[in-house]
């Protein structure tokens, strides 16, 4: 059905592809940097390939539940969603993941052609870290939904609860090395980074997949990023479960 | 012309109101609008701690342009993008009708129906920040007829802004959903944030021709710095002037073709 609906609306799909600059911005001016001496160990190379890795992984693990969220509740039509015999987070869920397919077609040519640009090196040799890519990916979607989730969740109790989503955005932006690689951020800070949910969105599978993260670290940070997954996974159906009833006190 | 700067009184007033009625959410935008600020500045925060300049661009020049860039933001999310989405939202919802019958230029009225004063903070925040980057820099204050040239091409660079903008909304005629248009056009302004000189290749090409990016925040910070000429202001004055042309004839040419909702 997602894939029905994106074809449906295929012009608007393109529009939203190519909105996704700011990864191009970021590798113009960080080649830029490097083309005058590499910073740290990253050459002008080494930023094309990071760079194209976060335009891959944020083209592949989008998630819009947060805006739908606010919508439905906003209008109301959440109530026929509570009807259906199946959890709405889940509803929700299967929704933003039925366009993968969808996003797949987009991400598949722009592989390619990153891969004939910058030739296979671009990618991890390292068995485990080839291997781990799907999973790392697919912890970085459910990690990007279920916070979005939790906060669409919270428009039960709130109506701006759409400028909750824009700080943890803005939080995202920085942190998540979407904008800057994170090894390159000042060593006290980089501890913090690390503990934080952000890196494993965007940062760790990019790492994983061009072979940046050390190999002794992937199955650290892979548990990191799922346990994660796990705990916004609790939180947004336990949050759920207090706005519901909330809900329904109002609906009558 | 007395009319029309009557009609921009109340127009503001409303807004104002507004504003003033969602105090709360006034006063988180400002906060947010910062918060985006830092985010901005992160990233050169990372590069000039490793490094002293880019392409020819000390840290406290690239400020400039990054100050430059914030002004233009504020400007666009604050004075142009509300009134022009509201403008697809009457497009869509066939009230446009009734704001054509109004007796008044249709351009004008949309374009200053809608105020948010609280991205008005990204037009302080950038004068802010081109004032500390300049303060820092070796070379002092820059002379006053430096600082009216900049003036002047940064206006240019909002001539620019809004006549892009405008002919992106006329769209609205033909391509009913146009938000994601907008979010298209913001996301490649962010572009604007660097000097010209960083980008190369087909993104230098995209980013001279189609939109002038480098004419909107790149000249008024050389300006600043005391490297623009007069000559400069001239190409300026006149991609702008073109633009605005073009953008009045497609404005008046969608309306023209515009049927309305009932009919």
């Amino acid at each position: 059905m997602g894939f029905a609906s994106a074809l449906a609306y295929r012009a608007e799909f393109l529009i939203w592809v190519l909105a996704y600059t700011m990864p191009l911005i970021m590798l113009a001016l960080w080649t830029a940097v490097a083309a005058e001496g590499p910073v740290g160990r990253f050459g002008e190379r080494d930023f094309a390939a990071y760079f194209t890795g976060t335009l891959l992984v944020r083209l592949a693990t989008g998630a819009w539940v947060v805006w739908d969220m606010n919508f439905e509740v906003r209008q109301g039509t959440l109530q026929r969603r509570l009807l259906w015999p199946v959890h709405a987070l889940l509803t929700y869920l299967a929704e933003n993941l039925a366009a993968l397919p969808m996003r797949f077609l987009v991400v598949a040519p722009i592989t390619l052609a990153a891969t004939a640009w910058l030739g296979l090196s671009l990618w991890t040799t390292d068995p485990l870290q080839l291997s781990l890519i799907p999973l790392s990916l697919l912890g970085a979607f459910l990690l990007t939904f279920f916070p979005m989730a939790m906060i669409g969740t919270c428009s039960l109790f709130w109506e701006s609860s759409i400028a909750l989503f824009d700080l943890w955005l803005a939080m995202y932006t920085v942190l998540s090395g979407y904008v800057v690689p994170l090894e390159l951020f000042p060593p006290q800070l980089r501890g913090v980074v690390e503990l934080l949910p952000f890196r494993y969105m965007l940062a760790f599978p990019v790492e994983n997949m061009t072979g940046f993260l050390p190999r002794e670290r992937t199955l650290h940070d892979l548990a990191m990023q799922w346990a994660y997954v796990l705990a916004f996974a609790v939180a947004a159906a336990g949050l759920w479960r207090v706005g519901l009833r909330r809900f329904a006190a109002f609906g009558g | 012309m007395r009319r029309y700067a009557r009609l921009l009184v109340v127009q503001l007033r409303a807004s104002v109101l507004l504003a003033l009625q969602y105090r709360l959410d006034f006063f988180m935008d400002i906060g947010l609008a910062l918060f985006w600020i830092g985010t901005a500045l992160a990233p050169l925060y990372v590069l000039f701690s490793m490094r002293d300049g880019v392409r020819g661009w000390t840290a406290y020049e690239m400020l400039v342009v990054v100050g430059f860039f914030t002004m233009h933001k504020g400007v666009l999310a604050s004075v142009i993008q509300p009134s022009l989405t509201q403008a697809v939202e009457h497009i869509r919802k066939g009230t446009l009708d009734f704001l054509l019958l109004k007796p008044a230029d249709s351009q004008f009225m949309l374009s200053t129906a809608k105020l948010e004063l609280a991205h008005l903070t990204d037009v302080l925040a950038g004068v802010a920040i081109i004032a500390w980057a300049v303060s820092r820099m070796a070379t002092g204050a820059p002379s006053g007829l430096d600082l009216l040239l900049a003036c002047a091409l940064f206006l240019c660079g909002l001539s620019i802004l809004y006549a892009l903008w405008i002919m992106v909304v006329s769209l609205a005629f033909k391509v009913v959903k146009i938000d994601n248009m907008s979010h298209l056009f913001v996301s490649l302004f962010e572009a604007a944030r660097w000097p010209s000189s960083v980008f190369r290749g087909a993104l230098s090409l995209l980013f001279t021709f189609v939109i002038p990016l480098a004419l909107m925040t790149t000249y008024p910070a050389l300006a600043v710095l005391g490297r623009a000429r007069l000559p400069d202001l001239g190409t300026a004055l006149a991609v702008a002037a073109v633009l605005l042309l073009v953008s009045r004839y497609v404005w008046q040419r969608s309306i023209r073709s515009y049927t309305g909702a009932s009919s």
